[in-house]
């Protein structure tokens, strides 16, 4: 599903991702970890097609990023930290408004549906300016599966979740890669996301630290390698 | 086809709907009119014939400063919590955004005018009622070339720095030929002669109006990906 | 364009400007209406016509960056509006030069005198926009649009003022062109005209390498 190679990008004279290359096959997922300012970010919204790496290759669902960045933002459904929220529309507004953009099936049905798929039917018809940061992730969830994406990209999709939250998010993903989808989600807890990962990479200061099957790590390991190279990475 | 005309059509209704919730933008435009009302009033003093004779200007002028308000904040909204970056990932043809967009804008800019003209007809003191007519179309055409321009320039200027300062420093230069063409046209309807006696420049309007909602349209998407 | 014919064209423009101001003070005649004060015009003249040509580079610049997204486009557009308005900047003064002792005016709403005034207006916000925009990719496609706007604008402008100048006062002669104009006049006019161009040319393709330099250097990168 994903394939990038050298993946180099900087804003001017800062150089935020460095030689960052890794692979994911269809239907799974791959936890992104990292302290903060380390570019997970930023490789995510590459790996959107949103923003064009400075030198490397990339493939995402087969198609050249670089050259169709458009054909690479239709496979995917992104939900990051701002959500794509309009604070003063309601969450069924909301959601109406992201299907009738995305060309989807927006029936008064079909957006019920999906808000009880992500509990927030209760809550439809109040303006998202009230919801919490995990409520309004919440909405993007349900905006990114009104269609049939193949690719979630999702930003740090735990933090602000209590456990019944961090539990459902997990169940959501499951069922989403059992259905096929591929999943990038970054985080910086070592909760819920490594549930869900077949893969793991550890990026620091722009660069990939570590690429390892999930499977391999137990998480007491996890935890050690990423204190080590963390702090070898921020001594550097 | 229908694809983008729900797409144009969703966005107008989404703007609007913000609009009429936050009420942010409507309500400090109608005030803001009310002030330039004296402003106007003070500046050109208790002379009503001196106020009259400057009353195109004035009108026109009104719409401007109003327009280079409303207008300027257009993508604000977008600029919030990514919204910017879903718009970019939905699919098609993006320029239904924009089109969308201008839809609103000409909405807002509407009511306000129509706010202006009640305004000024009322304090002073001017008959608009029996031109109502032929300056709507006049009005109408420089709103639109005051808008399309607008529009584009306040999606460019959205994310860059001094953006409040940037986008009347460009917007103005660019609306020259739509003022004079505006307030020209505006001076023969109150005198009350015959709209086709400003018949070359509504005509020069209707061309600037065109030219400019082309390149809108046409450059749209990649302002949205800049 | 390499170095070598940078510095042949530069000599060129050198050598042209000499003749432009032999032959604008020597070789042309003593205006019979407005005497010597006419001679700007070998200045005003050329300077506005070279001011069209840089901002008709603004127009394929910017149209080039948007169609094919290079940034070599870019750094043409930026250049060509810089000198532009340089020489803008120069039409104006000259014909506030012109405009003094003749009408007694530094400043006079005329058709031609209004019109490049917001030309130089529209391209001036077009700089001070790219100042703003640090990102050479994101500066090149937003002043793009603007240079096509501003392009596009300028037949309006010129319509509009006109007309609008034709209103308020019947057009009179308000150049420093007398008419009709004679021989060794358009002579040296034409000689003017050349080393403007060549001056123009010679400075567009130092500032596009300049501005190919700026873009290429690649300061220490922090983490």
């Amino acid at each position: 599903m994903i394939e990038a190679a050298g993946i180099r990008k900087a804003y001017g004279a800062t150089l935020v991702l460095d030689d960052v290359s890794l692979t994911l096959p269809a239907g799974q997922c791959l936890a992104l970890l990292g302290p903060n300012g380390a570019g997970k970010t930023t490789l995510l919204r590459i790996l959107a097609g949103l923003v064009r790496p400075g030198a490397g290759r990339l493939r995402v669902g087969g198609v050249d990023a670089l050259r169709d960045p458009e054909a690479v933002r239709a496979q995917v459904g992104m939900v990051a930290h701002g959500s794509f929220v309009y604070e003063d529309l309601t969450a069924r507004e909301n959601l109406r408004f992201w299907a009738v953009m995305g060309g989807l099936d927006a029936s008064p049905a079909r957006l019920r549906e999906r808000l009880q798929a992500v509990e927030l039917d209760a809550v439809a018809d109040e303006r998202a300016r009230t919801f919490s940061a995990g409520m309004k992730r919440r909405l993007g969830l349900a905006r990114v599966t009104l269609g049939r994406l193949p690719l979630l990209l999702l930003d740090e999709p735990f933090s602000g979740l209590d456990r019944h939250g961090q539990k459902w998010l997990v169940e959501f993903l499951l069922a989403f890669k059992a259905a096929g989808g591929t999943v990038v989600l970054t985080t910086h807890s070592f909760g819920g996301g490594l549930s869900v990962a077949d893969r793991v990479v550890i990026l620091a200061g722009g660069r990939v630290l570590l690429e390892r099957a999930a499977a391999d790590l137990p998480i007491d390991e996890l935890h050690r390698i990423y204190d080590d190279i963390v702090e070898g990475a921020a001594a550097s | 086809m229908i694809g983008y005309a729900r797409r144009t059509w969703i966005v107008l209704w989404k703007d609007l709907l913000v609009e009429r919730r936050s009420k942010e933008s409507l309500n400090a435009l109608l005030f803001f009119a009310l002030l330039l009302l004296f402003l106007f009033q003070f500046a050109l003093g208790p002379d009503q014939d001196r106020l009259h004779a400057a009353l195109p200007v004035l009108i026109w002028l009104g719409f401007v400063l109003a327009g280079l308000l409303g207008l300027g904040r257009s993508f604000v909204a977008e600029r919030d919590n990514d919204c910017w970056d879903g718009l970019r990932l939905t699919p098609g043809d993006k320029s239904a955004i924009y089109l969308g967009k201008l839809a609103g804008n000409l909405v807002v800019m509407g009511a306000v005018e129509v706010v202006i003209l009640a305004l000024f007809g009322l304090f002073y003191n001017v008959n608009l009622v029996s031109v109502l007519g032929p300056l709507a179309v006049v009005l109408a055409l420089g709103t639109l070339g005051l808008a399309t321009v607008g529009t584009l320039f306040a999606a460019l200027t959205a994310g860059v720095r001094a953006r409040e300062l940037l986008f009347p420093v460009l917007l103005l230069p660019v609306q020259v030929p739509v003022l004079l063409a505006t307030v020209s046209a505006t001076q023969v309807v109150l005198a009350g002669q015959p709209l086709g006696d400003a018949g070359a420049w509504l005509r020069l309007l209707v061309g600037a109006d065109l030219v400019y909602l082309v390149i809108g349209l046409l450059t749209f998407e990649f302002i949205l990906d800049a | 364009m390499s170095a070598r014919v940078t510095r042949i064209l530069g000599g060129l423009a050198l050598l042209a400007l000499a003749a432009g101001l032999a032959a604008g003070f020597g070789y042309a005649p003593r205006e019979a209406v407005q005497g010597n004060v006419q001679r700007i015009m070998y200045v005003h003249v050329p300077a506005v016509l070279t001011a069209y040509l840089a901002f008709g580079l603004v127009l394929v610049g910017s149209v080039g960056a948007l169609a094919t997204g290079r940034l070599s486009w870019d750094r043409l557009a930026g250049a060509a509006a810089e000198l532009g308005v340089v020489f803008t900047g120069i039409t104006i003064v000259s014909g506030s030069i012109w405009g003094k002792p003749t009408w007694g005016t530094w400043w006079t709403w005329d058709a031609r005198l209004t019109s490049t005034a917001v030309l130089f207006l529209v391209y001036a916000g077009y700089l001070l926009l790219r100042a703003m925009v640090d990102e050479p990719e994101r500066r090149a496609r937003i002043a793009a649009v603007v240079g096509v706007v501003g392009a596009a604008n300028i037949p309006i402008v010129h319509f509009s003022v006109k007309w609008w100048r034709a209103l308020h006062q019947p057009s009179t002669i308000l150049g420093p062109e007398p008419s009709p104009i004679a021989g060794p006049i358009a002579a040296a006019l034409l000689v003017n005209w050349v080393a403007f161009t060549l001056l123009f040319l010679y400075l567009l393709l130092r500032r596009v390498e300049l501005a190919r330099l700026e873009d290429a250097w690649v300061p220490e990168t922090r983490r």
